[in-house]
């Protein structure tokens, strides 16, 4: 079955979603990455999306959904490098996201999770 | 709008017919995709990414209607039990613009104008797809009836 690869940093968790996502491999990536955050006792997780063209509803609740159950794991997550278009699309859509923490790319997701990667 | 889904002159390439605008009748301007599966869910979003730049859209009315493609071929998957999609591409004069049709033979919408409301769900879903695909797009159509199906178009227009 396919997966989207979840590579380890110290305390960080980093996913770098390069493929066209669909659902089964997007609830895939939630069981794995909250496991994997148990598992590494990770402090931080960034999810890379600036290859994704298209982010539905569906992909939307799963970035939604995998921050709020980190949180709940004593993670913090961002999400880094959403394509201006697809950042239009949301919020017409009607999906805000809101509780998810954003960065313009990995470097500046990486400075926003800062001390708790440490 | 009479009869989209169950009138007796109903097929689908009629259907982006509708509204002025003549559907090509080119092999490779219409076409029926089958939706069963996640993959025919995203073969479908490619297709409609690359007639998107063909008859170039702006990179963002091609996201905006990528993505509501996508809404809509789940809710066939989903509470429609899968069905098919038939893609058109339009022309109406000076303008072209593409055209998406959804067909399931699913249980059908009882309350349409509930349904398209944000926030309603019979699922597990954010309630999102419907109303939200109708702000993505250009023009919206919708049939249902229950216990026979839905049919939803879709139309995107080259600004």
């Amino acid at each position: 079955m396919d997966r989207i690869p979840i590579l380890r940093m110290g305390k960080l968790l980093l996913v770098t979603i390069q493929v066209d996502m669909h659902d089964q491999l997007a609830m895939t990536l939630q069981d794995d990455l909250t496991e994997r955050i148990v598992k590494e006792q990770a402090k931080g997780v960034l999810i890379d999306i600036s290859a994704l063209d298209v982010v539905d509803s569906f992909i939307g609740r799963m970035i939604n959904n995998t921050a709020a159950m980190a949180r709940v794991l004593d993670a913090s997550t961002v999400i880094v490098g959403m394509q201006p278009a697809v950042a239009i699309t949301l919020v017409e859509l009607g999906l805000t996201l809101t509780g998810v923490k954003t960065a313009l790319n990995v470097e500046k997701g990486i400075a926003l999770l800062g001390k708790r990667l440490l | 709008m009479a009869d989209l889904l169950f009138g007796s002159s109903f097929s689908s390439s009629g259907l982006c017919g509708m509204n002025s605008a003549s559907a090509h009748s080119g092999s490779s301007d219409f076409m029926t995709l089958p939706l069963q599966t996640d993959e025919h869910v995203v073969a479908l979003r490619k297709l409609v990414r690359e007639q998107s730049i063909t008859i170039k859209l702006t990179l963002v009315d091609q996201t905006k209607f990528v993505t509501a493609a996508s809404e809509l071929a789940r809710n066939t998957l989903k509470y429609g039990g899968g069905g098919n999609v038939s893609f058109s591409l339009l022309s109406n004069g000076e303008r072209q613009g593409l055209c998406l049709v959804f067909e399931d033979k699913g249980p059908g919408i009882v309350d349409i104008a509930q349904a398209l409301t944000d926030g309603f769900t019979s699922g597990t879903g954010l309630g999102l797809g419907l109303g939200g695909a109708k702000r993505l797009v250009d023009e919206f159509a919708i049939e249902s009836e229950p216990g026979r199906g839905t049919v939803v178009k879709i139309v995107k227009w080259k600004k």
